[in-house]
């Protein structure tokens, strides 16, 4: 049996899954403190 | 700890934190994948497929802190009232939860050419697949909680009794001697060669480092979230 293809699968999602989360968490921190920071403005 | 208790004063430290934590973890977990990719020897037992390793004993270990950080934080919140626990707790569950996921998958695709199968009901797979589904549990009941105005002190109470789940992971692998190998890295030492082992402490660093900085994101988008929140309240109110 070849390892390489799940070796790559492996490799693969644990990739997309930590981006996926970095992307999400980035996001919704961009958002929601942008949201807070426009209360400040008059 | 409780210097980190004032929003702002937490704010502070998270913002440059995150992005140190973002910047050195991507760098360290980069450069341990691809030494674990192209400049390791294939192990003379589990061939290519012992790379897998390097991605999946640190998900397995980030997937364990995390809860024990969620109890942790949990014990503070119901101890000491420390005001940013519950927002803490909250913050590191979905990064706990993707971690305890990789843990899973990465380990399901390292057993189909290593072990001839996808998935066993041994002690350490199926303690794991608990402590995700306590993640999806404690995500649910926490945000529930959070919408109803709650203050968390019943998601802080499934943390605490969640936590039970961690030494019978840890232990899993000597209560029950069935497909799972047992631990091969302990507190005084390696059984692995270090040709082999030297990517892992990148890594397990690398993510660690990739995990505080999704857990600070998610708690700082919790507490602007909350400003917002109690703005709205007072000018309803007004």
């Amino acid at each position: 049996m070849n390892p390489w293809p799940f070796v790559i699968a492996a490799y693969g999602f644990a990739i997309a899954m930590t981006a996926a989360l970095l992307l999400w968490a980035f996001a919704s921190m961009r958002h929601a403190e942008a949201a807070a920071d426009a209360l400040k403005r008059p | 700890m409780h210097a980190l208790a004032n929003p702002a004063r937490f704010l502070r430290f998270a913002r440059p934190a995150t992005t140190w934590l973002l910047l050195i973890g991507l760098a360290l977990a980069a450069i341990g994948m691809f030494a674990g990719l192209r400049l390791t020897p294939p192990d003379y037992l589990q061939g290519e497929t012992v790379r897998i390793l390097y991605i999946h004993v640190p998900s397995a270990w980030l997937g364990m802190a995390g809860w024990l950080g969620i109890a942790a934080a949990s014990v503070s919140q119901l101890v000491w009232r420390h005001p940013l626990a519950a927002v803490a707790g909250r913050g590191v569950a979905p990064a706990g939860a993707t971690f305890a996921a990789i843990c899973l998958i990465t380990g399901s695709i390292w057993g189909r050419p290593t072990w001839g199968t996808w998935w066993e009901w041994d002690g350490r797979l199926t303690s794991m697949l608990i402590l995700f589904f306590l993640y999806l549990g404690y995500i649910a009941l926490a945000s529930a909680e959070r919408e109803r105005g709650g203050d968390g002190r019943i998601a802080a109470i499934f943390g605490i009794v969640g936590a039970v789940n961690l030494p019978i992971i840890h232990y899993s692998v000597l209560w029950w001697r069935t497909l799972h190998q047992g631990s091969s890295i302990g507190v005084t030492g390696s059984s692995i060669d270090n040709s082999l082992l030297w990517p892992l402490p990148l890594t397990m660093i690398g993510f660690t480092c990739i995990f505080g900085a999704a857990a600070l994101m998610r708690i700082r988008a919790e507490l602007a979230e909350a400003k917002v929140e109690a703005r709205m309240r007072r000018m309803s109110a007004e």
